[in-house]
């Protein structure tokens, strides 16, 4: 919303300059979005008239004029290229050191071939305000002299843009502005009147409405009046809100739209078919509006129909069919109330955007109906002539009459803020609200009819899961203490938020309990190791690509948007290795992850069709760095691996309680990929070297390799109280062993068994060689593994040692068939 | 002293002379003073002396033996401290060369912002919450009294996904956190005092919005909250996350469907510098608002009992005026570059000890 502060000196007597009037706009809600003073544009520039002018000597389309430009400027030699340059035209002249903003240079006094020039002549383009021109720009003769040209051209009159909240449909008019000051101590408003305008005919046309939209609605017949521009105080105004003056019929609508915030519409009646204007629905039709474009209606949108069909998409735009022009004598003015809801919807799906819609749509002052049309008679007959004919109507005006009710304690019980109760009933006059009964206590106000979005008793929502009498307790006072809010927000805003005293929140203790419960501190512990490890935290989308989601498995429809905003950002994705995957393939075509930095991991949530859940996803790929005497290499799935361990053991998942299976998603290289469980059921997480399939579909070269941690699957640790260790004061002692292994046997399982065979006295295994070559049978393996023994009262006796190696050799034959090496 | 023991004591002094190493020298010493050493050999025939020889002789040797160990000793650290110089020497590098590289990963700017978040309402009595990124339109828009016909639910703005098995109504992907609010208000009593830090999705894209991003709301309900309150904590929330104990902070009355009053919270920043708490320019960076009575009343709390305030924020847009960030899509482009250069260390989490 735009307006100048002359028109908004038209309502308001104000003596602020227009730096306090923003700050006080900003201050009540009214958030000034930009001041545009159109003088500052064209500083230095002044009227002036050219005294002589001759050819220049040396060059045929120059001339040489003498120009008095007012004070230091009585007579100066300015050399002028433009054909209309003559004695005695009343010129526009930018002295030296003026800016010249259509061409960004500023004036120099100089010769132009060889002839002094103290100065410039100037067209309109050169000052930033109108079109390519042939030459300089004509003033009237009767243009003083020497004054600044803004002030003659009338651009010293500031146009500031304010943003309206959707609340606010009254502040969508200037008196509306003008209002909301005045009650916030700028100054004062002035009285609106206009007077009932008496018909001398009975109107031709009648009004009929069948559609809920439009409850209410009038209109009246002026007869014998001559269109045409308007004058140019009107044009100015409108231009300076930036609506171009088209006529002055459509003028006054569109004055009254921005001045009192009443749409309004003008039909050629001679134009209309038939003496009754129905509002009503559409019926698909498609209807030619004043815009040029043809719209497609629909059933639901709300129109206003004569004989004929469509004249005018109700509360949005008219129909150019009707619509007035030069030679229009009878013109039948439209002011009506349209339902917001509707007039938003048709608006919407039809993508038009007019000042009538944007108004409607927030509601408009239902008191306005009739005085917007006297409003408009009054101008029209002012500025067109003609004969006003009685006023028509159909509908009822609803009643808009509400109240609302304040007890003076809630300005401090829930604004913060200790005032008066006077000074809070004398701000809310100021807007208009009227005391209807008023205590010690409280007070009770009618709402003036502007205000839609004051006491307006919407119906609740509540939640569906509340039990009857529990819901019935919340809502029972909702309705006045809605209404007590909004005149508690009136106050405030004029009284100034900035005034109301901070208070502390009170705590109950003096040191909070954790923000953070056990669970959720734990992604700040993954991210924090994952980083020390190498892998970079992201943030993808939690949407991508269609495609890119089937390659890593189950996409159901269930989870693909049914508005993408992108056709790669359609489908909530199964895995943030998806993103960490394009995101690798990004840096590795920027030349980047060769250095062991292509290592990406983000905490985020994955979607499969039984919902949300979160996940530690991480990946390696690119080039390790190249080190003296240590190639770069890539990196393995022993990497992932090692992270996803990493990981799992820092969430305090007991190492002996992990196994590890091959069946791995089927994104992951099935032959180097597992799972890491808990228990035969659980899995916890998984890793391996991505298919290469996924990664030449992805872009990818080489080997990448990627984990994931299932956090949902993942449990607290059971006990955070720790038993002490055993530390025994005896050396451990190693024992290597060496088995052949078939084909089918794990190194898990060896291990394990290993690990089994005395509980008490081995206290780790460790694998530390795998061999396979010709010595061996086809298929089988050597697997090496250190058995530390601890012995905790006694040295360890020959004989233990014996006994401890045979039953590792047993167990591990036991439970794998595999057998010592001798 | 007899002749032969001066030739010893010569012959040995000379040979350790010569003695370059340690094999040399350790020859020397075997030779003269080893078990079957010349020394060792003159010492062992002093029994077939007479007793008034033997002690002469004696006396004569075992000053020679201390003389001679003396010398040996001198000799071997001598050549020890030689073979070390040399060894030195020898294992001399170019220590220019820079150390193995150890890739360093870092903490995403976002993840850090929450942190920083979760610490300042965390000392104020904020618990962090929770919620799913999809929601019913109940969660995220009807409890939140935004109507039916609301221009946030058009298509323009709001993501929808199919409707669950059996029922009509599209599921949203969530335009803002406030669902977390109303699963809190109606799963717990008050007094709550919650912030609710999450992904959030708008149908927007170009060069300050992203479809998806990440938003902070806190909530207070309690017996006798005011705007009094929600001033305090917001303020000394900004101060505490920009590190500026005189941030100015500006509020102004806006309008938002979930709170009333409702306002809009600037804070002092230059235009020209972008120095934030310095300069006469101001900056939008959150909405805020006591909370509306008719979510109350749609959560089951009744507002004749119960009252408090809401605020949202956008973490990247405070991350991005924290930390000098120009850009906002390059949070989610993943550039290494990026992510190095303005990403966090992990070893120095946000805390309100070491500074948030």
């Amino acid at each position: 919303m735009k307006f100048s502060l002359s028109w908004l000196r038209e309502h308001l007597d104000f003596t602020a300059s227009v730096e306090d009037i923003c700050a006080r706009l900003n201050g009540i809600g009214l958030e000034v979005e930009g001041v545009d003073d159109p003088s500052e544009r064209v500083v230095g520039f002044r009227t002036a008239k050219i005294l002589e002018a001759h050819r220049h000597p040396d060059a045929d389309r120059l001339q040489v004029c003498r120009v008095a430009g007012g004070a230091g400027s009585e007579n100066v030699q300015v050399v002028c290229g433009a054909p209309n340059a003559r004695a005695g035209l009343h010129v526009i002249f930018a002295p030296p050191g003026t800016y010249v903003p259509g061409s960004g240079i500023t004036i120099k006094a100089g010769q132009i071939r060889g002839q002094d020039s103290g100065g410039m002549l100037c067209s309109l383009r050169e000052l930033g305000l109108g079109e390519e021109s042939d030459g300089i720009a004509e003033l009237p003769d009767t243009a003083p002299i020497g004054i600044p040209y803004a002030q003659f051209a009338k651009l010293d009159d500031p146009v500031v843009e304010i943003s309206i909240t959707p609340n606010r449909g009254d502040a969508l008019s200037i008196r509306g502005i003008a209002r909301d000051l005045a009650a916030a101590g700028m100054g004062h408003l002035k009285p609106w009147l206009t007077e009932a305008v008496e018909g001398d005919f009975p109107s031709p046309l009648a009004w009929k409405t069948e559609h809920p939209g439009c409850p209410y609605i009038v209109g009246r017949v002026i007869r014998g009046v001559k269109n045409g521009p308007s004058p140019d105080w009107l044009r100015r105004r409108l231009e300076s809100v930036g609506v171009k003056p088209i006529s002055a019929l459509v003028d006054v609508t569109n004055y009254l739209t921005y001045d009192l915030g009443r749409p309004l519409h003008v039909f050629d009646v001679k134009k209309l078919n038939g003496s009754t204007l129905t509002v009503t629905q559409a019926a698909r039709e498609t209807f030619r509006a004043l815009d040029g474009k043809d719209y497609v209606l629909g059933t639901d949108d709300m129109v206003i129909v004569d004989d004929a069909g469509v004249q005018s998409l109700a509360g949005l735009i008219g129909g150019e069919a009707s619509g007035v022009d030069d030679d229009t004598t009878d013109v039948f003015v439209e002011s009506a109330l349209f339902d917001a809801v509707r007039i938003a919807l048709t608006g919407r799906r039809l993508a038009i955007h007019t000042d009538a819609r944007q108004r409607f749509e927030r509601g408009i002052d239902p008191a306005l109906v009739l005085n917007g049309l006297e409003a408009a008679t009054s101008m029209i007959l002012d500025l067109c002539g003609g004969e006003a004919g009685e006023i028509t109507e159909a509908g009822n005006l609803p009643d808009w009459k509400r109240t609302a009710t304040l007890r003076f304690e809630r300005l401090e019980t829930l604004g913060g803020v200790s005032m008066t109760p006077d000074d809070a009933v004398l701000s809310l006059e100021h807007l208009g609200f009227a005391v209807i009964e008023r205590d010690e206590d409280r007070a009770v106000f009618a709402v003036p009819s502007w205000r839609n979005d004051v006491a307006r008793g919407n119906a609740l929502a509540q939640a569906a899961s509340l039990d009857e009498g529990r819901a019935a307790v919340a809502s029972r006072h909702v309705d006045q203490i809605e209404a007590e809010c909004d005149l508690i927000e009136e106050v405030l805003r004029l009284y100034g938020l900035d005034s109301v005293p901070p208070v502390s929140l009170p705590l109950s203790t003096m040191i909070s309990a954790p923000a953070l419960s056990p669970l959720q501190s734990r992604n700040g512990l993954l991210r924090r190791i994952c980083a020390a490890r190498g892998l970079m935290e992201t943030v993808g989308f939690s949407f991508v690509a269609h495609e890119d989601a089937l390659l890593f498995g189950d996409v159901p429809e269930s989870q693909r948007l049914l508005n993408p905003i992108a056709t790669d950002l359609d489908q909530l994705r199964p895995t943030p290795l998806i993103n960490l995957a394009r995101a690798l393939s990004r840096n590795l075509a920027r030349g980047l992850g060769v250095n062991g930095d292509g290592a990406l991991f983000e905490v985020g949530p994955s979607f499969d069709a039984t919902g949300q859940h979160l996940r530690l996803a991480g990946l390696r790929g690119g080039l390790t760095a190249r080190e003296p005497g240590q190639p770069s290499r890539e990196p393995t799935l022993w990497d992932a691996k090692a992270d996803l361990m990493a990981a799992i053991l820092a969430l305090g998942v007991p190492e002996a309680s992990l196994s590890v299976t091959a069946d791995a998603p089927g994104f992951y290289h099935p032959g180097r990929s597992g799972l890491v469980r808990q228990g035969p059921k659980v899995a916890l997480g998984s890793f391996g070297e991505l298919h290469p399939g996924i990664v030449k579909a992805l872009g990818l070269n080489g080997t990448v390799v990627a984990f994931e941690v299932y956090l949902d699957a993942v449990p607290l640790p059971k006990n955070k109280r720790r038993t002490a260790p055993a530390l025994s004061s005896l050396q451990p002692v190693r024992r290597d062993f060496a088995f052949l292994a078939g084909p089918d046997v794990q190194v898990q399982a060896v291990l394990k068994a290993a690990r089994m065979a005395d509980r008490n006295l081995i206290q780790d295994v460790r694998l530390f060689d795998v061999f396979e070559g010709a010595s061996l049978p086809e298929g089988h393996r050597s697997i090496g593994i250190e058995v530390v023994l601890q012995p905790q009262d006694e040295s360890l006796t020959d004989a233990r040692l014996d006994a401890v190696s045979k039953a590792v050799e047993a167990a591990v034959l036991k439970a794998t068939g595999a057998t010592l090496r001798r | 002293m007899a002749d032969d023991l001066d030739t010893l004591k010569n012959d040995t002094l000379a040979a350790l002379t010569a003695a370059q190493d340690h094999a040399q020298w350790d020859a020397v010493r075997v030779g003269t003073l080893g078990k079957s050493g010349a020394l060792t050999g003159l010492l062992k025939q002093l029994g077939k002396l007479d007793p008034q020889e033997r002690k002469e002789r004696g006396q004569a040797l075992n000053r020679l033996r201390d003389e001679l160990n003396a010398a040996v000793e001198v000799r071997g650290r001598e050549i020890e401290e030689k073979a070390l110089q040399a060894r030195l020497q020898s294992e001399r590098v170019d220590v220019t060369m820079p150390a193995p590289a150890i890739s360093v990963g870092a903490i995403h700017p976002i993840s850090r912002t929450i942190e920083e978040m979760s610490a300042i309402f965390g000392a104020m009595g904020f618990s962090v919450a929770e919620g799913p990124d999809i929601e019913s339109q109940w969660h995220n828009f009807s409890a939140l009294n935004t109507p039916e016909h609301h221009p946030a639910r058009t298509e323009q703005d709001t993501f929808y996904l199919p409707p669950k098995p059996g029922q009509a109504e599209p599921r949203v992907l969530r335009t803002q956190t406030s669902g977390v609010q109303v699963r809190t208000m109606l799963g717990q009593e008050p007094p709550i005092r919650i912030i609710a830090p999450g992904r959030t999705y708008r149908a927007d894209h170009d060069a300050t919005h992203s479809p998806m991003f990440h938003q902070c709301e806190g909530l207070v309900i309690d017996r006798g909250i005011t705007l009094g309150h929600l001033k305090g904590c917001l303020i000394e929330f900004l101060r505490v996350f920009f590190d500026k104990p005189d941030l100015p902070v500006r509020f102004r009355a806006s309008y938002f469907p979930f709170t009333e009053p409702s306002m809009e919270v600037d804070i002092g920043w230059s235009k020209t510098t972008g120095e934030i708490g310095s300069g006469s320019d101001w900056l939008e960076v959150l909405g805020s608002g006591m909370v509306h009575p008719r979510v109350l009343a749609n959560c089951g709390l009744d507002p004749a009992e119960w009252q408090g305030f809401a605020f949202g924020m956008g973490i990247e847009r405070l991350a991005m005026l924290k930390n000098g960030i120009p850009d906002l899509r390059s949070f989610y482009d993943s550039d290494l570059r990026w992510l190095r250069h303005y990403g966090f260390s992990a070893f120095s989490p946000a805390t309100l000890t070491e500074g948030v």
